[in-house]
């Protein structure tokens, strides 16, 4: 079942082609599947501005533009975020099949703007 | 398996600067015994049994309150009466265990004739069989209630599972159980390390991770969200599953292997079966 070829969006982070436009993802959409327990569930982990009882395993999601230089390089990190530390218990959003593409970039969108 | 073992408890051993690869299963035990004193060190020893509750204090509260009329009651009196009923061939259960009831520290234990890990839930049924008597189911039922009262005869035995030295088979089968705590499973990818090793109190959505150790003192319990009371590895299974992973059979060889390896880690502590969780 795993692994899945990468999402096209990963592609172009990988290939370092930064393009501004190559992710555009629909904010309100990705707040709520971050929120949802039976699809993102981002928040059994981390701290999201608004959400109801949030766990403290990850780092707390805010201020992500003065981490994350580009939308592309946080999608690399919610696709698989086992590349960036293969001990991580973040679960690997895409490389998974947990988030469809179209989920994960609105994923991305709501994340980029906390 | 050794670097895994290694790592995961290197990476939360914070504390121990000179941590060297564990080699033997005394050395893992020590190794893991010490990680979770270091990591907890307000937890007196002897509270590592109550899970959760021995590192949340709100949850600590709701929990001794349900403790005052132990939602398990009713399930002891039932597994003493089914101690004391005879099977039809006019034997019971005190013919199979003449130590009993009071035996619940003499399992896993390794069977050497065998070559396999017993639990006390298979030697229940194995004991069924020999008389003529159909097998219980193991989840939850009449052999959660033979449990809890065997559980309750044996409250205050300490842990002692033995991994006997001249027989490597009884080796491999810790080694196999430690592999399944260290594997990352499922379409969420999490091993039983992460939440309860790594992660161990931290807050997971609305529940605070327990510490592995402990894990195996108090079962079977009355979990609420159950609604009644199950086994060691109906619980298994429902770890398996919220990280969407295919459980095993409860009494598999996997989970009597992981029974034996996380029951291994907890020598020493005092069993306080059955218990209550949330
Ligand atoms: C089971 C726990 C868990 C879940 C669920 C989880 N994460 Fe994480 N996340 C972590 C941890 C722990 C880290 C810290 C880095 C590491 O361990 O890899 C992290 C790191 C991150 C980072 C990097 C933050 C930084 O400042 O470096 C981002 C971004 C992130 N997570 C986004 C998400 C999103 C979006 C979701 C849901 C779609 C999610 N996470 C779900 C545990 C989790
Ligand atoms: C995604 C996180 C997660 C994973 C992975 C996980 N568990 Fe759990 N486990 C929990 C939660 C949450 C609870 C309930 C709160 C608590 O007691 O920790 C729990 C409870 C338990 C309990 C009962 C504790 C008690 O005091 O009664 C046992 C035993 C247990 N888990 C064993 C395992 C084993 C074995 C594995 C791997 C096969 C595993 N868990 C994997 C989250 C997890």
């Amino acid at each position: 079942m795993y692994p899945r070829p990468m999402a096209l969006a990963t592609l172009v982070a990988a290939l370092g082609i930064s393009s501004e436009t190559a992710l555009a993802g629909n904010v309100s959409a990705g707040k709520q599947i971050a929120t949802d327990r039976s699809r993102g569930n981002c928040i059994a982990c981390h701290y999201l501005p608004g959400g109801q009882s949030p766990g403290n395993i990850g780092p707390a999601l805010v201020g992500i533009q003065s981490r994350y230089p580009t939308k592309e390089s946080l999608m690399a990190q919610i696709y698989d975020a086992t590349v960036a530390n293969p001990e991580t218990i973040m679960p690997p959003f895409g490389r998974h099949q947990i988030l469809s593409d179209r989920e994960l970039e609105d994923v991305v969108e709501y994340i980029w703007s906390l | 398996m050794k670097p895994m073992f290694a790592i995961l408890l290197a990476l939360s051993l914070s504390g121990f600067s000179t941590l060297a690869a564990a080699a033997t299963p005394e050395q893992e035990q020590a190794l893991w015994q010490r990680y979770f004193q270091a990591r907890f060190p307000d937890v007196p020893w002897e509270e590592f049994p109550n899970g959760a509750y021995a590192i949340d204090p709100i949850g600590r509260e709701n929990w001794e309150a349900i403790e005052e009329f132990p939602p398990y009651e009713t399930a002891i009196s039932e597994g003493e009466a089914l101690w004391n009923t005879p099977f039809a061939d006019g034997k019971g259960y005190a013919d199979c265990f003449p130590d009993g009831p009071a035996i619940m520290n003499q399992y896993p234990r390794w069977d050497r004739a065998r070559g396999m890990v017993v639990t006390l839930p298979l030697a229940i049924n194995e004991c069924r069989k020999v008389h003529g008597e159909k097998p219980l189911k193991y989840k939850k039922g009449p052999i959660a209630s033979l449990l809890a009262y065997i559980g309750y005869e044996s409250r205050g035995q300490i842990i002692d599972v033995k991994i006997p030295k001249d027989d490597p088979r009884a080796l491999a089968a810790y080694e196999k159980g430690k592999q399944f705590y260290f594997a990352r499973r499922g379409q969420l990818n999490f091993s039983c390390a992460h939440c309860h090793v790594l992660y161990a109190g931290y807050v997971l959505r609305t529940e605070t991770l327990s510490p592995a150790l402990g894990h195996t003192t108090h079962f079977p319990v009355y979990r609420s969200k159950w609604g009644e009371m199950g086994t060691l590895h109906r619980r298994y299974i429902g770890c398996n599953k919220q990280v969407r992973a295919k459980p095993f059979k409860p009494q598999s060889e996997e989970y009597r292997n992981l029974e034996y390896f996380m029951t291994y880690m907890n020598n020493g502590l005092p069993l306080n079966a059955p218990g209550a969780r949330k």
